[in-house]
């Protein structure tokens, strides 16, 4: 059953949303892969109890009467937020986060938390505080990461839509490992408020589903201008369900010249290039693009990442909440061994890069130069966009991996994200849906847009999966 | 550059002035908690405050147009945008972790404010968040935190190192409280903590081409320990170069208590503070108009009052910079003024009252005189019904007990005589009662005219109308 199946069904009366919440909760409590951190049967009952009793107010809405589940790192009113840390390990939250508020607002109903790579810092899902998630198509191999947990749920089928955030590819990569669509948004569409920041400046949350109806749908509830967040864009309301039948006409979309340049699996290349063939046979034109200037990205995302992290990382002291070290007799103490045991390894080696890329006498080299190739891809894209409406591109170099394999060699799981960051890193709103199948595994291709072309994505993506069955597929 | 009468032991003393200045607004720099001071501990403290994990700052619009109107005040220039930087350490009373300061784009540049006829640079004055409380003394084996202060907005204003002596850098920080408190920036209180200062000192031969090294003394909370604290300063430092010894960069501690600076971290263990722009917010832009609209709601500054008291009441310019050194006497002079004498209110103001409030250490706002029932005073001088003498007794009593002034004449029956019959009376037999002195003043002893006023107000305990007394006396002896 995908989104829209189930939303109609709870439109049609045919099953209610205590239903839907006791059947995901089933299955959710079946699990055998790790996929959450925590889930929450009284509130979801209850929550489901209520929009069945005010089924009108809901009818109409997005996401009415659907569970959704959560990436643990958007904060929740009274339910643990963990961010997949033992830092946050008992951490509750008084507040929502905005995206958690619009969902509830919008019909959904939250059953359950996601696992995630600790405080999102990682491809693999394998630096969580709360274990490594399997992916769904092979349990030896990992989801892909950060939000591994978020989709794996909705390929396993436990929900037909989740919440996941991507500063790096944090959502379209484990959408490609794990055959199912996701996007992220242009940087500003979708409220920060409440997200637990990784780096601020990237951090973009946004809908995984099975397809891009499901994606669009709860993209309409997600997005809003929140004054709560300074970078929030401030802009017309699009509604993104409806877009997708409307007709954009021919587009020109760029796709990558000399691919074979760039290490990408020939199982992957074989995936891009059938999908070029139905862009093509969409009545689009293909444009090639020059995109190995862009790879230089991936440097610039490891120095500003690990840089703002750094900084938004040291509220975790032991001081006011979260895990603290017992029997400290001074405040040095308490600081160093708060965080030397609160935090694993990954984000402490991101911390001390990112300590390292600001200091006195190693800012200009680093931080500066990061933000100087930043500034260069921003504008690359922007002389891209003059010529074509859309660029395609693979999601990811190869499909899933086994788990421990890459864990171990930084660079190469940092190189998983090459093809992701790029759009993290010019702010641009970018899709991955499945488009091949090997191995008995998923692969994926993305579509970046220019700002705010969310629509035109969803739209086109939706257009793909009318003509092809990748996404049709399930473990 | 050397002013030889600030040189000291043949040393001339170098010192900019750094002063934190905690900004009157509704709420907080990034938060919507409110910035109030005196309330109870941790009250007023928002998610943000607190710094939640997932919460996100937004920028206080009514601080940007404090920081402006300093700007305008000073003669400065505004930036062009808002863009503000992390600054990162740990300490329990910031719990973000980092304070948002502006380190490379101060709202403020290159302003100026003249002391003593001397001009003053201000290199910047950038907005920031003040940080939470710390208290180690409350509880014997722990320390406690207040967030009241975390995320309160500060105008930190740096000056260029213009300034020569101790009693200069008190000067130019009398003025830059003139001018916040004049403007309602802030209330300039340094008891409370809302006017905070940090000085840099060093000391140089007049002939020499480059500053010496300086010292940075923290936190100095009072004028007077300005002074205290950057004289103490120079004298230390004077002492280790004469002995030949050099000055170490570093920051120091005023202990107002035994009057003296301690060393509080040299520069090997200064921090790294890794700035870096906040990505949280985006640079806000400072539009012309809204520099106009700040402009145009802007209250008078202090010479800019002066004139006008000069012009529109007649006032010198000693008087009229003495009545507007500071706002509310300002005020209070033009309420006094509404209804009373201006020369005479202005002598009563700078004389007398000034002398009381020097006299308690107090300022107008905490006396218990208020502007009406001065001026009420002062009208009772012009139109005679008390003298000078005895409206220094009745000055006394508001003073003391806040009383009316038509109250306090009342009751102690203190109206001055000014009828002319009953004063004739009193005369007539004070005249009678000395003859011999009569005869005397007749006889051409002028001298004598003071004595027969003097019985006459000693007869009437000082309350004779002393210029009807006059015409009478001088009527009754021709």
């Amino acid at each position: 059953m995908n989104f829209k199946q189930q939303r109609d069904n709870f439109r049609a009366k045919k099953i209610s949303a205590v239903e839907a919440v006791e059947e995901s909760l089933r299955k959710i409590k079946d699990d055998q892969l790790n996929i959450f951190i925590n889930h929450f049967e009284q509130e979801a009952l209850s929550n489901a109890r209520h929009i069945d009793n005010n089924f009108d107010d809901f009818i109409a809405k997005p996401l009415s009467g659907v569970p959704i589940a959560h990436k643990d790192i958007f904060c929740t009113e009274g339910l643990p937020t963990t961010c997949g840390s033992k830092m946050l390990e008992n951490f509750i939250p008084p507040y929502d986060s905005t995206v958690v508020k619009n969902c509830l607002d919008a019909g959904s109903i939250m059953v359950a938390k996601t696992n995630m790579d600790e405080f999102a810092m990682g491809s693999s899902n394998e630096t969580s505080y709360f274990g490594a998630v399997s992916n769904p198509w092979n349990h030896d191999l990992v989801p892909g990461g950060s939000s591994g947990g978020a989709a794996a749920c909705v390929s396993a089928n436990l929900t037909t839509i989740s919440t996941g955030t991507d500063t790096g590819g944090s959502i379209r990569q484990p959408a490609a490992l794990c055959g199912i669509t996701g996007l992220k948004p242009t940087y500003g569409l979708v409220s920060r408020w409440g997200m637990i920041a990784f780096c601020s400046s990237m951090d973009q949350a946004g809908p995984f589903s099975r397809d891009a109806f499901g994606c669009a749908a709860l993209l309409d509830a997600m997005a809003s201008y929140d004054e709560k967040d300074s970078t929030s864009t401030k802009r017309q309301d699009t509604n993104f369900e409806e877009s997708l039948s409307k007709n954009f006409g021919s587009l020109k979309v760029g796709v990558i010249k000399n691919i074979q340049e760039l290490d990408i699996s020939e199982d992957v290349i074989n995936a891009y290039e059938t999908s070029k063939t139905v862009l093509s046979g969409l009545g689009h034109k293909l444009v090639e693009v020059d995109f190995s200037e862009l790879s230089s990205g991936i440097c610039s995302y490891y120095v500003i990442a690990p840089a703002e992290c750094s900084s938004n990382l040291s509220r975790f002291d032991g001081v006011k909440y979260g895990y603290r070290s017992k029997g400290e007799k001074d405040i040095a103490n308490l600081y160093m061994n708060t965080r030397s045991d609160g935090f694993g390894d990954e984000v402490k080696k991101r911390i001390l890069i990112g300590t390292h890329v600001l200091s006195a006498g190693f800012y200009d080299a680093y931080y500066l130069q990061a933000q100087k190739v930043r500034r260069m891809i921003k504008l690359k894209f922007e002389n891209f966009f003059k010529d074509v409406d859309l660029i395609f591109m693979p999601t990811t170099l190869d499909q899933a991996f086994e788990k421990n394999r890459k864990s171990d060699d930084p660079n190469r799981m940092y190189k998983e994200d090459l093809l992701t960051i790029p759009a993290n890193l010019a702010g641009l709103p970018a899709i991955s849906f499945p488009n091949g199948f090997k191995n008995n595994l998923p692969i994926a291709g993305q579509l970046i847009g220019k700002y705010f072309a969310e629509d035109l994505l969803l739209n086109t993506t939706n257009k793909i999966q009318e003509v092809t069955d990748w996404h049709k597929m399930t473990p | 550059m050397a002013q030889n009468d600030t040189l000291i032991k043949g040393w001339q003393p170098v010192i900019g002035l750094e002063v934190h200045v905690q900004l009157m607004t509704n709420t907080k720099l990034f938060s919507p908690a409110k910035n109030q001071f005196g309330e109870d501990a941790n009250t007023l403290v928002d998610l943000i405050d607190l710094g939640l994990p997932g919460v996100l700052p937004v920028l206080n619009e009514g601080a940007m147009k404090q920081g402006i109107k300093f700007g305008l005040a000073t003669n400065a220039k505004i930036a062009e945008t808002m863009i503000f930087d992390r600054k990162n350490y740990f300490y329990p009373d910031l719990p973000k972790g980092y304070q948002i300061t502006q380190l490379h784009y101060p709202i403020v540049r290159d302003g100026v404010v003249e002391v003593n006829g001397k001009k003053i640079r201000i290199h910047q004055a950038h907005l920031e968040e003040d940080a939470g409380k710390s208290m180690h003394d409350k509880y014997d084996d722990k320390s406690v935190i207040d967030l009241n202060r975390s995320g309160v907005p500060l105008l930190e204003i740096v000056s260029e190192p213009d300034i020569r002596s101790a009693s200069e850098a008190v000067n130019y920080l009398k003025k830059i409280h003139q001018i916040i408190t004049y403007l309602d920036i802030s209330d300039g209180n340094m008891s409370q903590g809302s006017m905070r200062c940090d000085a840099n000192v060093s000391i140089m031969k007049p002939e020499d081409k480059e500053f010496g090294t300086r010292a940075e003394i923290k936190n100095i909370n009072s004028f007077k320990f300005v002074e205290k604290a950057i004289n103490f300063e120079i004298k230390r430092q004077i002492k280790i170069l004469e002995a030949n010894g050099t000055v170490e960069q570093e920051t120091r501690l005023y202990d107002s208590i035994k009057d003296e600076t301690r060393s509080m971290r040299t520069k090997e263990f200064a921090n790294d503070y890794r700035y870096f722009p906040c990505p949280d917010l985006v640079p806000t832009n400072i539009t012309e108009e809204l520099i106009e609209s700040v402009k145009e709601n802007m209250d008078e500054l202090p010479e800019e009052k002066q004139d006008r008291f000069m012009n529109s009441y007649n006032l010198n310019e000693y008087d009229a910079g003495v009545i507007c050194a500071d706002k509310e006497t300002a005020n209070f002079f033009e309420k006094v003024v509404e209804n009373a004498d201006v020369q005479l209110a202005a002598k009563w103001i700078i004389g007398d009252l000034n002398a009381l409030l020097n006299k308690h250490d107090m300022d107008l706002q905490e006396s218990k005189i208020d502007a009406e029932n001065f001026s009420e005073l002062i009208q009772k001088i012009t139109d005679n019904t008390i003298s000078g003498k005895i409206a220094k007794e009745v000055l006394e009593e508001m003073w003391n007990t806040g009383a009316k002034v038509s109250e306090v004449i009342d009751s102690k029956g203190m109206q001055q005589i000014s009828d002319a019959g009953e004063l004739e009376n009193i005369i007539e037999i004070i005249l009678n009662e000395n003859t011999d002195q009569v005869n005397a003043y007749k006889s051409g002893k002028d001298k004598l005219f003071g004595f027969f006023v003097g019985q006459v107000m000693k007869a009437t305990q000082g309350k004779a109308n002393p210029g009807l007394v006059n015409e009478l006396l001088k009527k009754k002896l021709s």
